[in-house]
């Protein structure tokens, strides 16, 4: 797996529903952001959770969100922000 | 350290009882089954005992005192903690500089995903559901149930260790400390500071043990 994004892309995470083992936080499901990092490959522990190998390896990146974007009754600054970890197979390309 | 902010509801005790019966099951039988031994798991333990907030402390005052080492650790957290002979188990260390304008807060919502090589075993409250549901949705109010108030003009970015990285904030260095030892000013950065809910211990304020991380 290649990285697709390079940082400064505008991403949205994906709303999917899933059981199981995911590193996906459902509160930032269908939310977008910049790509701030990238951080390398790493295993996919959905799944390296269940025996798996973990391969292909899969990009991860540090998303930055804006607060009062992921959460409509935010109290706080305009500029304060949530970074996450997001691996690239929940990530689409945003406008 | 202090811990008196409020809680909701936490996990049910029943449940964790279960998990925690659960593990010492499975501890025995690996011992049983001659898969692992005792002595493994007293010097594993042993070793995450050994552990704890001075290995960061001694980073940071490191970084208050050494622009250069201050870039290589926020270029490459991990290279910068073995260059203090802090092994890192290949763990991916990601540093957070707060400064005037940017206030930087540590949580992983998922679990409790920890920088475990820099600062031992993670506190209760962290592993706890109140914190790792608030500090994303309400950071400036937990902030301030830890004592640390923020204006406006600070922003406050919260880090969400949901995946691979670990994470240290790099604290404000206090005023009133100018000319200071790295060895003193270490005894300013409680592991607090570097989990990013609270700022380093201020020097004008007497403790009653200077150099010691209680």
């Amino acid at each position: 797996m290649k990285p697709l994004f390079p940082v400064g892309s505008r991403v949205q995470v994906s709303d999917r529903e899933t059981a199981g083992h995911m590193r996906t936080p459902r509160y930032i499901r269908g939310k977008t952001g910049i790509v701030e990092r990238q951080c390398g490959l790493f295993r996919n522990p959905e799944t390296l959770a269940y025996g798996g190998d973990g391969l292909p390896k899969q990009p991860l990146y540090r998303v930055r969100f804006i607060q009062s974007e992921v959460w409509s009754d935010y109290i706080g600054s305009g500029t304060d922000s949530l970074d996450i970890e997001i691996y690239q197979h929940w990530l689409n390309p945003a406008d | 350290m202090p811990h008196d902010h409020p809680h909701g509801p936490t996990i049910d005790p029943e449940r964790l009882l279960h998990y925690q019966n659960m593990a010492t099951a499975v501890r025995e039988l690996l011992i049983e089954k001659g898969i692992l031994t005792e002595t493994l798991f007293e010097t594993k333990i042993k070793e995450m005992e050994d552990r704890g907030p001075a290995l960061g402390a001694r980073m940071i005052a490191k970084a208050w005192t050494d622009s250069e080492y201050k870039a290589r650790l926020l270029s490459n957290g991990s290279a910068a903690a073995e260059e203090l002979s802090i092994p890192v188990d290949g763990t991916h260390l990601i540093v957070l500089e707060n400064t005037k304008d940017i206030h930087n807060l540590v949580v992983c919502t998922l679990c409790s995903c920890y920088p475990r090589n820099i600062l031992g075993l993670p506190p209760d409250w962290y592993k706890k559901r109140p914190y790792r549901a608030r500090a994303i949705k309400e950071p400036r109010e937990v902030l301030k149930e830890f004592g640390t108030i923020l204006p406006n003009s600070t922003s406050v970015y919260v880090h969400d260790s949901t995946a691979d990285m670990r994470y240290l904030v790099l604290p404000l260095r206090p005023e009133g400390a100018e000319g200071w030892s790295e060895d003193d000013l270490a005894a300013l950065v409680t592991r607090d500071s570097m989990i990013g809910v609270s700022m380093a211990k201020d020097p004008t304020i007497p403790t009653r043990s200077k150099k010691k991380e209680p």
